[in-house]
């Protein structure tokens, strides 16, 4: 009796099933959404950050003092200390490897200039573009397109197996450069492929391949710096302790933590006789600004979830509301309280498993397009929230009809059935 | 069934004799609403939340940006004024560019050389004003400023500084790898005390704390602005500038700079300023994503409550009707209570709305945000529109069905 009462209300008044059905779904799709959002937009806005630039730098252990002034670098070049390009693969092999979005090494070498018989010094820095780097059985590309996205490139990138370089955009309106020009540069004759646009020192240097670089120096292998691009987890007080006071297992969580400054011990590490350090510019704001926006994110995600809270409530009060004669009759023939309230809670609980399921596919929908609108990437939806969400609808759905069950159940069924109420 | 029967009807037609046509319709609001208290107490509540998280929301997404944009001002300088092919720029041109920020931004000059430490080492001393690059820099780890020092060292009134102000040496602000080449490591900080040395004259540098960043700065050497023009006489050479405001206003700054210090060439520092706009342009994609999500959730409450309550009202409806009431009338009928309804319910829920935001300001960006009043004509117009559309709707459906239908409850 109990079943057939709640499948013929079911089968019965369908409209009004599915405008309470549609509530629940409405509900359920905008809070899967909403969490599938909250919980994926920290590690979204930590790869848009990352276009600020490299957050670590990796230099040689025994280094002499950096003497560079706008751009310009004044140590003797054989001087201090190098890392060798060898042991660069090993950034990718580190415990966070997968937190690693990119490095580019850097190699300055003081060059002369001949261009219309006119001697000019500038600066050549050698670096990777986008280089190929097999580790086992995956590759990796990486280099200053990735890790300095700021950069512009009027022409055509070198390629890093080429002879070609990137002229800075002030020093190719001082020399007359264009794209497709010539530059002989420390007696080689090269080809320029395009002009640099950065905004920074590098506009007055040229930019050439590491390997050209170290061939002008006389030294393969050697770079100077290493610039590593990581996503990291905002500093906090934990964070900030010195892994050399703490005990095992607070060291091995410190460790197992992607902070800037476990990332760098792990580099500095990896790398013989290199030490890694943050550059703190861009790591400690990159924490502030995140922090902020997953806390903005987080408070608007309750703000959306108390909306669907409501509104699943407001369709399952007006639902029931509407049903007031249909207690009276089923009153009048003698059911208890109980089992009126039973029979609704069921058609609540089958609406909102119902339209949880669908609900949560939504979400999902939702989320993944608002991935690629806004990020170009996607954002997928943990399984295990499922069953979240479904015992979440439920409870909201009980709890939005539990005031009008009541006060149906309540009536009395004359002044129901009268429609007096 | 609603009409007040406590009056006689003498009395209710001498008293509504000279009252104009419209005081029935103010009646018939007023008893409908007084009369079905929780019904309309429940619409009235679910228009305030919707109004409200609106509000919320679109007060956020106008505000959220001019906050994140002060979070990435900690990034530093988003301008940079560099004297063109390396002169050094005038003397008044942190004077100029002072004037040009007005309070919106902050200014740091910085002036570079390479002087010789005791043993020969080349390396690179700065001449900063430690206040604004305090103010400017603020990722940099400092262990003491050296402002602080002089000020602490007054206190204990140990200065004798005309004796021995020579001796006693300039306070520096030293980076952490050239700590290790200038000063002696078995000494305390305050007896490390080195020479620096360019084209022949000396400076007497008492090392008052270290700054560590991760870039060229752990290399050098700061000493204040003006011991450091006492000292080489080379000027400052370089402006950073961190200004406040959206791109076309940082945009208009670097114009006015441009024209205020001729002999600088100004530039965008190019990094901060487009991860700047990346992030933010995404951050406001996704607030706005959110936002249309949840007004529209709330918008469609709204409207299944108040259906819900006009729908109720049928018999009402039908007893107008059957009393002789035009289409008209009964279409403004639910039209006026609607828009009553809904301009209540803007009202109450747009207060509400700026008291979330505010909070929400407060807790995520410690700071206040401002109530845009720009959002309530807005809030005003959808909350109407909602409610209208909820009243006209199950009219509609009910103007087709016959009085005598509805009053025997069929």
């Amino acid at each position: 009796m109990f079943v057939r009462l709640v499948y013929e209300s079911f089968r019965r008044q369908k409209r009004r099933k599915v405008l309470a059905g549609a509530a629940i779904t409405l509900g359920v799709t905008v809070a899967t959404a909403m969490i599938a959002v909250a919980t994926d937009i920290g590690d979204k806005i930590n790869r848009e950050l990352r276009t600020i630039g490299a957050n670590l730098v990796v230099t040689p252990q025994e280094d002499s003092l950096d003497v560079e002034i706008g751009g310009v670098n004044l140590k003797p070049p054989s001087d201090g200390a190098f890392l060798n390009e060898a042991d660069l693969p090993k950034i990718k092999d580190i415990f966070w490897r997968n937190n690693i979005t990119g490095f580019a090494p850097m190699l300055p070498v003081p060059v002369a200039m001949e261009r219309d018989g006119k001697r000019q010094d500038a600066t050549l820095v050698g670096t990777y573009f986008a280089k190929r780097i097999s580790l086992g059985n995956e590759d990796f590309t990486t280099g200053v397109r990735s890790t300095h996205t700021w950069w512009k490139v009027s022409g055509a990138w070198p390629d890093d197996n080429s002879r070609d370089v990137l002229v800075g955009e002030r020093l190719a309106a001082r020399l007359g450069e264009k794209a497709g020009d010539q530059l002989v540069l420390a007696g080689r004759a090269l080809r320029v492929s395009g002009i640099l646009s950065t905004g920074g020192a590098e506009d007055d240097q040229v930019v050439a391949p590491l390997a050209l670089a170290q061939e002008i120096l006389g030294r393969p292998g050697a770079v100077r710096r290493v610039y590593v691009s990581a996503l990291t987890k905002p500093e906090d007080a934990f964070g900030r302790r010195n892994p050399k006071s703490m005990s095992g297992a607070i060291y091995e969580r410190w460790y197992c933590t992607p902070y800037p400054q476990a990332i760098a011990l792990q580099l500095g590490e990896a790398i013989p006789h290199s030490h890694a350090e943050q550059i703190r510019q861009v790591a400690q704001n990159e924490g502030a600004v995140l922090t902020r926006i997953e806390g903005l994110i987080f408070l608007i995600t309750l703000a959306a979830l108390f909306a669907s809270a409501l509104a699943v409530s407001a369709a399952m009060a007006t639902a029931i509301f509407e049903r007031r004669a249909e207690v009276g009759l089923l009153k009048a023939l003698g059911a208890g309280k109980l089992a009126v309230a039973a029979v609704f809670f069921a058609e609540a609980l089958l609406l909102a498993l119902f339209g949880g399921l669908i609900g949560f596919g939504a979400g999902a929908l939702l989320a993944h397009q608002i991935g690629q609108s806004i990020f170009n990437s996607q954002i997928s939806i943990q399984p295990v929230l499922l069953p979240v969400i479904l015992a979440i609808a439920v409870i909201v759905t009980f709890a939005g009809s539990a005031a009008a069950i009541r006060r149906a159940v309540g009536m009395d069924p004359v002044f129901a059935l009268r429609g007096e109420l | 069934m609603s009409a007040p029967i406590s009056h006689p009807a003498q009395d209710l037609a001498a008293s509504r004799a000279h009252v104009p046509h419209t005081s029935m319709l103010l009646r018939m609001l007023v008893r409908a609403a007084v009369l079905r208290r929780g019904r309309a107490a429940s619409a009235l509540f679910a228009m305030v939340v919707a109004a409200a998280v609106a509000t919320a929301m679109l007060n956020l997404y106008v505000d959220v940006q001019a906050k994140l944009r002060r979070e990435f001002r900690n990034y530093g300088a988003n301008v940079i004024l560099v004297g063109r092919d390396g002169a050094s720029l005038p003397a008044d041109a942190l004077a100029h560019v002072d004037s040009v920020l007005a309070g919106h931004g902050i200014a740091a000059p910085f002036a570079l050389l390479v002087a010789r430490a005791s043993d020969g080492q080349p390396i690179v001393v700065a001449g900063v004003d430690f206040e604004r690059v305090r103010q400017l820099d603020r990722w940099w780890s400092v262990s003491a400023w050296p402002s602080e020092v002089p000020t602490l060292r007054q206190a204990q009134g140990k200065l004798a500084r005309a004796e021995n102000a020579r001796e006693m040496g300039h306070p520096g602000l030293i980076g952490v790898r050239a700590m290790a080449v200038v000063a002696p490591k078995n000494q305390a900080m305050k007896d490390q005390s080195f020479d620096l040395s360019f084209q022949g004259s000396t400076l007497h540098v008492e090392p008052a704390g270290t700054v560590q960043t991760g870039a060229a700065e752990d290399s050098r050497i700061y000493i204040s602005l003006v011991d450091f023009v006492a000292w080489s006489g080379v000027q400052p050479s370089t402006i950073e500038v961190a200004a406040n405001g959206d791109p076309e206003e940082v945009a208009a700054i670097m114009n006015q700079l441009a024209q205020a210090v001729p002999a600088a060439e100004v530039r965008p520092v190019r990094q901060i300023v487009e991860g700047e706009a990346r992030v933010l342009g995404k951050t406001r994609a996704t607030l706005l994503a959110a936002a249309a999500l949840i007004i529209l959730t709330s918008a469609l409450c709204v409207l299944s409550t108040l259906m819900g309550w006009v729908f109720d009202r049928r018999r009402d409806f039908a007893i107008m009707k059957a009393l002789g009431a035009s289409g008209r009338l009964l279409n403004g009928f639910f039209a006026a209570e609607a828009a009553a309804l809904g301009a209540t319910g803007a009202l109450i829920g747009f207060l509400i709305g700026i008291g979330i935001a505010a909070w929400i300001g407060r807790v995520n960006f410690h700071a206040s945000v401002a109530p845009r009043f720009s959002v309530l004509p807005v809030v005003l117009a959808g909350s109407m529109v909602v409610t209208l559309l909820s009243a006209i709707l199950p009219i509609s459906l009910l103007r087709r069905v016959q009085p005598a239908v509805i009053l025997r409850g069929e």
